[in-house]
C-alpha cells in the first residue's frame, strides 16, 4: 500500500499553481489537505504524475463577511469551520454538517475546497453549499468563474472543475432574519460517510416556511436540491400534505445499492429525515412520526 | 469492579505486601508509551530485503504462465519468485488433526502452485529494497489465469452439481461431526419446540499492528531468527524446522511486542512460511508486513456459520432438550496447525452448555469454499454456541409467555450441583452461574430497567433487555491439540533467578500481546518470593532464553504459566531460605522473605537484605558453612491433568435502543459478571473483558466480511469493514465472582474470551425484546439497519 512515484511542486501562488495545471493538464492533481487524495493514492487507485501543492498558499485561506456574504477560502480546514465565530452565526449548517465529517485527525487537515472539489455523492459539505445557495469561486488560465453550487456538481466525483482550474472559494449568502437549519444523518458509526443525509436550511414565517431548501446527500449521483420542498412553502403543514412530498421526495432519488443499505433503504430514510426534518424546523414533533 | 470472594484459607499468595488481586501497574507501560516498544513491523536488519506478494485477483483459478521478466528488470528489484521455485525449499503442509476424525484437508503451499483457491492467495514473492519498489515492480508482472467456477455459498457446497475444490478429496465436506446425547425425539414430544435459524456474518480479528515477520538466514551458522509477532513462539519454531527440513535447534524465533493478536497470530500463513524461505534461499533477512488489504484478505476469518437450532420446552418453563445443525464454510484449506475443524467442534460442545437439560443432538458440517481461510479467533465457537443457545431460550421463554431471567433460573446448573459434566461431556470442575445471575440482576437493577422499559414503549420509544449466560474454555490441556498429533505444547515453564544484587530475572514461555502476560507473571513471583515487582524483570517470547511452551492463547497464560511461575518462585523461595537459614545461623521455618529482606517469621524483625545474601552466594562462597550449594535458580514446569479445561462461567446483559424507523441501535449500557477463579490484577482482568465485548458487540452490529458470489471480498478496507468504535460502544460495568480452581495453587482460570463469548447473544435478545411490540424476531448478525428495517417490514 504506497503510492507510485510521483513528482512534486510547491506552488508559491495561484498564479504559479495554474501555470503547473496548464503544464502538466490532467497528469496533474492539486493538493490540498491530501484526504482523499492521498488513500487513493496509496491504493493505487490514482497515480497522478505530479502534485501540485496549493497547501502553504495563504490567499486560500480565511472566513471573512462580505456584505451578505460570507466568504470562505478554499483551504479552510474542516476544524476551521467548527470553531469560526463568522461560521456559527452566519451558516451555522457548515458548523453542525463539519462535526459529522470524519474525525478530529481528518478534520484538522481536509479542506473545503478539497471536499467541493472532490465531489463524494456522500459528502456532507456539498449538500451543505447546494442548501444555502452558496457559489463556487473558480480561478483558471482566463480567469475566474463563479457557478452556482447547484450547477457545480455533476456526479460521482465530477464537478464543473476543468484540470487546470483551481477552486479558490466559497460564497454563502449569510442568514437573515427567520432562518432555521437543520442537519442530520444517517451514519453506521460516528465520523463514517451517511447512508442518507439532509442539510436544510429554511426560513419560517409563523407556522409555515417561507423559504426551505433541502439539500440530501447519499441519495444519488451527486448532492440533489429536492424539489419536493416546494410542496411546503407558504402553506399549513399536515400529515397529509408532508406525506404527499414524502411520496414526490422518493420520485426524485435515484440511490445507489452498496453494502450498507439498498435503494429501497436509502428512500425509506430519507423520508424519515424529511419528516423529522419539518417537525423540527416548524417545533411540530407530532409530524416526525409515522402515522 | 466488584469481588464476591469465597473465605480462602492462608496460603502461598496471602502474604504480607502480596500483589495479587490488586491493579498494578504494568511493568511495560512506560516502554510502550513512550514509544520504545519493539515491534516487528519496525526492526530494520542490515542487507534487509521487503517482500510483497502478488495476490490473486480469482476467488479459484487456473494458474498459467507467469511473466516477471519486465518486472525484474525494475530498479531495487532483488528477486522474484513463484510458487514452483519456492517448492524447492519448502515443503507443503495439510491441516488435519488426528483427534478430529475424518478431517481432510488438500496439501497447501507457501505459494501456489498451479491453481488459486481464494482471492488473495499468493501468487509470486517480490522481493526488492523497499516495500514501495516491490510494489512498483508487481504491476509488471503478468499472469495467465484461467477462472474456474468458485465455490461460494456453503448451503450448496456439498452439491453434486457444485464443483468440488480439490478433486483429490472427492467432495467439499472437510469435517463431520454427530453428537447424540439423551433421547431429544421423546424429550421434544413431550414439550413445546421452538425452532430458529441463527446466521453469523463471517468476520476478522483486526489488530492494529498488522501480521509482521523479519526471517533472518544466517548460512554461516545455518540457523534462522524468526522475528514475528506471533502468540506461539515454540510451535512457529517447530514448524518452521519441519518445513524447510531444519533441526529445531536451527531456528530461533523471537517476539517482543505484537500489537494486537486476538487469535489472529496463533497460526501458521502461508505468506510467512514462504518469507521463511526467502530468507533461506537468497541468504539474506527478509521482512514481511502485511498492508490492510492483506491483512483483511489473508488474516483468518471465523464465525461464518448457518445453525438451526430447536429447544423443547414445557409450560413450567422446564428445558427439556437442545438440537442443532450447524453449517460453516471454512474457505479452501484447513489452516495450519491447529486445523479448521475446531470452531464447529465446540459449537458442537458448547451449546446449551450452561443448562441443566441432558438431552442434546448435535450435527456439525465444515465445508471447502473459495473464500479466505477461516479458523480460530478470540473465544473460538463460544459466540455461536452462546447465541444460538441463549436465542432459543429467549425463544422459549416467549413461547410460554415466561420471563427470560425466570427460565434462566429454573434451568441453569445449580451452583453446588459440582462436579458434573454437560451432554456432550465437558467436566466442570466448579461453576457459580446463579450466584452470578443474581449479582448481574442487582448491578443492573433488573426490575427498574423493565419498569422504565415500559414507561417508554407507551411514547413510542423501544428500549430492549437482553440475556446471556454463558461458559468458556480456557487452561486447555493435551487434550485440545497435543492429543492430535499437533506439536502445539499445553505445558508452559517459568525459571526464575536472584541475581547479584537480589533482584530477580525471570523467563516464561508465556507469551504478551497486552494481555499483562509480563505484569501477571511478575505480580505472582514478587508476590511468592516477597520481593517488590520493581526488582522483578520478565523474558518472554524467545526460544533461545525461555523454558519450552505453547504461549498466549486459549486463556491459558495466568492459570498455566500463572501456575508455573508461582511453583518456580516457590522452589527459588525455599532456596533462598535454606542459605538464608546457613548464614544467620537459624532454621528455614523460622525466616520469611519480606519486602526484598530476610525477616524472622516470628516477630518480622529484619535479618539481612536480599542483595546482601546474594553478595555473599555469588563473591564470598567461602564463608558459607561447608556442604552448601546455594541453588538461586529454580524452574518449574505446568500442565493442567485432572480437567481437559478449566470451564469458567458468566452472564452478560444488554440494554439498547432501537430507531425503529430507521433500524439503528443504540447500546445503552452492557453489564458482566464472570468468574475466572483468583483474579491476579483486577484491572487486567476487566481490560480483557471489556476488550471482548467490544469485540463481541462489533459481531453483534457491524463487523461483516462481505463476499459477492464469485468470492471477491469486496469491504477489504477500514472504511467499508465496520470494525466496532469508542463512539458507539456503552459503558460496560464488570463484577466478578471467585471459584478457583482446585487443580492449581494459583486457582486462576482464564478470562480472555468472557467478553466475546456472550455479547452478541445479549445484544440480539435486547434487540428481539425491544421489536417484541412488532412480532419481529430476528436471529441474524450483524443487526445492520438494513436487517432491522427489513423485518420490521418498513423497507
Ligand atoms: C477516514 C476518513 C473519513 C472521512 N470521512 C468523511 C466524511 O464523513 N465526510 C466527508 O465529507 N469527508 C470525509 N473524508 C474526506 C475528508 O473530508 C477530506 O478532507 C475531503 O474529502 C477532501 O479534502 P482535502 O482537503 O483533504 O482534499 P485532497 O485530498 O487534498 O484532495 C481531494 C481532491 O480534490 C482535489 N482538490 C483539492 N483541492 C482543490 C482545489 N482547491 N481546487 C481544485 N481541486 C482540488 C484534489 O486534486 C483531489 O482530487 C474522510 C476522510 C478519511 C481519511
Amino acid at each position: 500500500m504506497k503510492a507510485a512515484a510521483f513528482a512534486y511542486a510547491r506552488a508559491t501562488s495561484v498564479v504559479n499553481a495554474l501555470e503547473l495545471l496548464a503544464a502538466h493538464g490532467d497528469k496533474a492533481k492539486v493538493l490540498s489537505g491530501g484526504q482523499s487524495l492521498m488513500p487513493a493514492m496509496n491504493l493505487r487507485l490514482l497515480s497522478p504524475d505530479i502534485l501540485v501543492d496549493i497547501g502553504g498558499l495563504a490567499e486560500l485561506r480565511g472566513i471573512a463577511v462580505r456584505g451578505d456574504l460570507l466568504a470562505i477560502g478554499a483551504l479552510t480546514r474542516h476544524v476551521d469551520l467548527l470553531h469560526s465565530p463568522e461560521v456559527a452565526l452566519h451558516a451555522p449548517l457548515l458548523r453542525d454538517a463539519v462535526a459529522q465529517v470524519a474525525h478530529p485527525a481528518i478534520r484538522n487537515r481536509g479542506t473545503i475546497g478539497g471536499s467541493l472539489a472532490h465531489a463524494d455523492p456522500a459528502s456532507e459539505l456539498p449538500a451543505c453549499v447546494v442548501a444555502l445557495d452558496a457559489t463556487i469561486v473558480v480561478r483558471g488560465p482566463l480567469g475566474e468563474r463563479r457557478i452556482a453550487a447547484t450547477a457545480f456538481f455533476n456526479g460521482i466525483y465530477d464537478t464543473a472543475l476543468a484540470p487546470d482550474e483551481l477552486l479558490v472559494a466559497v460564497e454563502v449568502p449569510v442568514a437573515g432574519h427567520g432562518s432555521a437549519f437543520f442537519f442530520h444523518e444517517y451514519a453506521r458509526r460516528h465520523g463514517d460517510y451517511a447512508l442518507v443525509g439532509l442539510a436544510a436550511r429554511a426560513v419560517v414565517a409563523g407556522d409555515r416556511f417561507a423559504e426551505l431548501r433541502l439539500g440530501f446527500f447519499a441519495v444519488g449521483d451527486r448532492p440533489l436540491l429536492a424539489a419536493a420542498a416546494n410542496r411546503l412553502i407558504n402553506v399549513s403543514v399536515t400529515p397529509a400534505l408532508l406525506a404527499e412530498a414524502t411520496t414526490a421526495l422518493a420520485d426524485e432519488l435515484d440511490p445507489q445499492e452498496d453494502q450498507q443499505a439498498s435503494p429501497a433503504m436509502r428512500r425509506h430514510l430519507a423520508a424519515v429525515l424529511l419528516r423529522r426534518c419539518v417537525a423540527a424546523l416548524l417545533a411540530r414533533p407530532e409530524l416526525g412520526v409515522t402515522s | 469492579m466488584t469481588v464476591t470472594r469465597a473465605p480462602a484459607g492462608l496460603s502461598v499468595l496471602d502474604r504480607p505486601n502480596s500483589y495479587i488481586g490488586k491493579t498494578v501497574p504494568r511493568p511495560n507501560l512506560d516502554r510502550l508509551l513512550q514509544g520504545r516498544g519493539q515491534y516487528v513491523s519496525d526492526l530494520e536488519l542490515p542487507r534487509m530485503a521487503h517482500v510483497v506478494f502478488l495476490r490473486s485477483p480469482y476467488a479459484h483459478a487456473r494458474i498459467g504462465a507467469i511473466d516477471a521478466d519486465a518486472a525484474k528488470r525494475m530498479p531495487g528489484v532483488i528477486s522474484i519468485v513463484t510458487g514452483r521455485e519456492l517448492e524447492r525449499v519448502i515443503t507443503p503442509w495439510v491441516g488435519v488433526l488426528s483427534h478430529l476424525k475424518g478431517l481432510k484437508s488438500a496439501p497447501q503451499h507457501a505459494i501456489a502452485v498451479d491453481k488459486v483457491c481464494w482471492q488473495g492467495e499468493a501468487v509470486a514473492a517480490i522481493v526488492a529494497t523497499s516495500r514501495a519498489a516491490a510494489e512498483d515492480a508487481m504491476e509488471h508482472i503478468a499472469v495467465d489465469y484461467e477462472e474456474l467456477g468458485a465455490v461460494t455459498d456453503m448451503r450448496t457446497a456439498l452439491d453434486s452439481a457444485t464443483p468440488v475444490i480439490h478433486a483429490s478429496l472427492g467432495d467439499n465436506l472437510a469435517f463431520e461431526r454427530t453428537l447424540n446425547a439423551g433421547d431429544v425425539d421423546h424429550a421434544f414430544s413431550e414439550s413445546e419446540v421452538v425452532e430458529a435459524d441463527f446466521v453469523f456474518g463471517r468476520h476478522t480479528g483486526v489488530t492494529l499492528e498488522p501480521r509482521a515477520v523479519v526471517a533472518d538466514w544466517n548460512a554461516a551458522e545455518a540457523r534462522l531468527t524468526i522475528y514475528q509477532g506471533t502468540q506461539a513462539p515454540h510451535m512457529v519454531q517447530n514448524i518452521a524446522a519441519l518445513h524447510l527440513g531444519l533441526k529445531e535447534a536451527q531456528v530461533r524465533v523471537v517476539c517482543k511486542d505484537v500489537g494486537g493478536s486476538f487469535g489472529i497470530k496463533v497460526h501458521i500463513y502461508a505468506d510467512e512460511m514462504a518469507t521463511y524461505a526467502l530468507s533461506k534461499l537468497l541468504r539474506r533477512p527478509v521482512k514481511f508486513v502485511a498492508d490492510r488489504v492483506e491483512s483483511f484478505n489473508t488474516d483468518i476469518h471465523a464465525r461464518d456459520h448457518r445453525c438451526r437450532g430447536r429447544i423443547g420446552v414445557k409450560p413450567d418453563g422446564t428445558i427439556t432438550a437442545f438440537e442443532i445443525d450447524d453449517l460453516t464454510g471454512i474457505g479452501p484449506y484447513s489452516m495450519y496447525p491447529r486445523t479448521s475443524a475446531i470452531e464447529a467442534n465446540q459449537v458442537v460442545n458448547l451449546v446449551g452448555g450452561p443448562y441443566v437439560a441432558l438431552n442434546y443432538r448435535a450435527r456439525a458440517r465444515v465445508v471447502f469454499q473459495n473464500k479466505n481461510v477461516m479458523c480460530q479467533y478470540r473465544a473460538v465457537g463460544h459466540p455461536i454456541a452462546c447465541s444460538v443457545t441463549e436465542g432459543l431460550v429467549d425463544l422459549a421463554a416467549a413461547k410460554i409467555g415466561m420471563d427470560p431471567v425466570e427460565i434462566r433460573r429454573r434451568n441453569l446448573i445449580a451452583d453446588d450441583a459440582y462436579p458434573c459434566a454437560s451432554p456432550s461431556g465437558m467436566k466442570f470442575e466448579q461453576l457459580s452461574h446463579h450466584v452470578s445471575l443474581a449479582k448481574l440482576l442487582q448491578m443492573m437493577d433488573y426490575d427498574a430497567l423493565r419498569a422504565e422499559q415500559a414507561a417508554l414503549r407507551a411514547r413510542n420509544i423501544y428500549r430492549g433487555i437482553g440475556i446471556a449466560s454463558f461458559i468458556e474454555v480456557t487452561n486447555p490441556s493435551a487434550a485440545f491439540y497435543g492429543v492430535g498429533g499437533a506439536k502445539i505444547s499445553s505445558q508452559d515453564g517459568v525459571a526464575v533467578r536472584l541475581d547479584a544484587q537480589g533482584s530477580v530475572i525471570c523467563q516464561t514461555s508465556i507469551t504478551e500481546q497486552g494481555q499483562g502476560s509480563e505484569s501477571l507473571t511478575a505480580q505472582i513471583v514478587g508476590s511468592v518470593l516477597g520481593v517488590s515487582m520493581d526488582r522483578v524483570r520478565v523474558t518472554l517470547g524467545d526460544t533461545d532464553n525461555t523454558p519450552y511452551g505453547g504461549g498466549t492463547w486459549a486463556s491459558r497464560g495466568a492459570g498455566i504459566g500463572g501456575e508455573a511461575a508461582l511453583q518456580a518462585a516457590k522452589v527459588l523461595r525455599r532456596n533462598i531460605l535454606d542459605v538464608a537459614a546457613a548464614i544467620l545461623q537459624s532454621t528455614p521455618a523460622g525466616l520469611d522473605i519480606v519486602n526484598n529482606s530476610i525477616v524472622n517469621a516470628g516477630d518480622g524483625a529484619p535479618r539481612m537484605e536480599l542483595n546482601e545474601l546474594a553478595r555473599i552466594v555469588y563473591f564470598r562462597p567461602d564463608t558459607l558453612p561447608p556442604g552448601i550449594q546455594p541453588e538461586l535458580m529454580a524452574t518449574r514446569h505446568f500442565v493442567p491433568r485432572q480437567y481437559p479445561f478449566a470451564f469458567t462461567n458468566g452472564v452478560q446483559a444488554s440494554w439498547l435502543e432501537v430507531d425503529t424507523e430507521t433500524g439503528f441501535v443504540t447500546l445503552l449500557k452492557h453489564w458482566v459478571v464472570e468468574d475466572c477463579g483468583t483474579i491476579i490484577n483486577p484491572q487486567l482482568v476487566d481490560e480483557q473483558i471489556r476488550g471482548g465485548v467490544v469485540q463481541g458487540l462489533g459481531a453483534a452490529l457491524f463487523e461483516k466480511c462481505i463476499y459477492d458470489e464469485r468470492g471477491q471480498l469486496t469491504n477489504a478496507n477500514m472504511a467499508d469493514y465496520l470494525v466496532p468504535m469508542s463512539g458507539e460502544m456503552p459503558d460496560i460495568e464488570i463484577g466478578h465472582v471467585v471459584s478457583p480452581t482446585q487443580e492449581t495453587e494459583l486457582g486462576a482460570k482464564g478470562a480472555g474470551e468472557a467478553g466475546t463469548a456472550g455479547a452478541a447473544a445479549a445484544v440480539a435478545n435486547a434487540v428481539n425484546d425491544a421489536l417484541r411490540p412488532f412480532g419481529a424476531t430476528i436471529t441474524e448478525i450483524p443487526l445492520t439497519p438494513q436487517v432491522i428495517l427489513t423485518a420490521l417490514g418498513r423497507i
